[in-house]
């Protein structure tokens, strides 16, 4: 899952990641930025593909897993929910730091088109959530022997 | 103050793949984000930690110093091909310094869902007191 080589994808995650480890480079291990692992959209997202599944990784924590609705639409698979602030944390006389993200949240992600949207399961442990789409037969790689 | 207090038991011992890690060779790790709120009776932190399981947690608090690290555990196949990803590792350190007024020896740590909750007590002589006004 968490490989050194670098991603197909667009440009832009990519400029922003090389931002992330340049900042990760200048700062001493272990203290505390500016900037935290809060610097994207909620949930963060990893999506990977093995010959037989699409997997999506959320890594949503705090969040009730009952509450987290899944939807998988014209290729395009949908996590929305909300989280809400620790009330033990408003009580407080005085906030020094409010970094982890408050509210609704909903994210799109587009799945390659060898999904099946009919067999997807999804499980949640520790506030990752794991979303596996099986392929479709038609598209999973086949031996063909000769005769 | 103590030296060295591992709130969480770490089980080092499992089957965890540890590479011979030390304290000196830091690795790259990501930095959670936390909430921190003071009350009178001492600080509350939650910091999100998704994946990290209680085996995984280490707090530890060396003199004046607290620090939290955890290890991601997501069970995905091993012939994956990374089509998207924005989180690059599934480790997380931060450090923070504690204020004298804390009491570390009496933290508690409670993790639900991938978030860390903390509360570090003040210690008695810094909480604060109210004196009654005797009318003479």
């Amino acid at each position: 899952m968490f490989s050194t080589f670098p991603a197909a994808g667009s440009l832009f995650p990519e400029l922003t990641r090389l931002q992330q480890q340049l900042e990760e480079f200048f700062q001493p291990a272990g203290v505390a930025g500016i900037r935290s692992l809060a610097w994207g959209a909620f949930p963060a997202v990893n999506v990977g593909s093995t010959t037989d599944s699409v997997e999506v990784i959320a890594f949503a924590p705090g969040i009730d897993p009952n509450e987290i609705e899944i939807t998988v639409d014209r290729g395009l698979l949908s996590l929305s929910g909300e989280r809400r602030g620790d009330p033990q944390g408003q009580q407080g006389a005085n906030t020094y730091a409010q970094e982890r993200f408050t509210g609704k949240f909903r994210r799109v992600i587009s799945l390659p088109e060898d999904a099946d949207p009919a067999k997807v399961e999804a499980k949640f442990r520790d506030g990752v959530l794991h979303v596996t789409l099986a392929k479709r037969e038609s598209s999973k790689p086949r031996q063909i022997s000769v005769s | 103050m103590s030296d060295n207090m591992n709130v969480t038991k770490t089980d080092r011992a499992s089957n965890i793949p540890q590479t011979g890690r030390t304290q000196n060779t830091p690795r790259q790790a990501l930095v959670p984000a936390v909430d921190i709120a003071e009350s009178e009776s001492g600080i509350t932190l939650f910091a999100d930690m998704p994946g990290v399981s209680k085996e995984r947690l280490t707090i530890k608090v060396e003199g004046d110093n607290l620090m939290i690290e955890g290890h991601a555990q997501i069970d995905v196949p091993e012939n994956i091909e990374l089509l998207h990803s924005e989180v690059r590792s599934p480790y997380f350190r931060r450090s923070f310094t504690l204020s004298r007024d804390l009491d570390p020896a009496k933290i508690e740590a409670t993790l639900r869902n991938g978030v860390l909750q903390m509360h570090i007590p003040k210690s008695e002589e810094a909480r604060p007191k109210r004196i009654e006004v005797k009318v003479g």
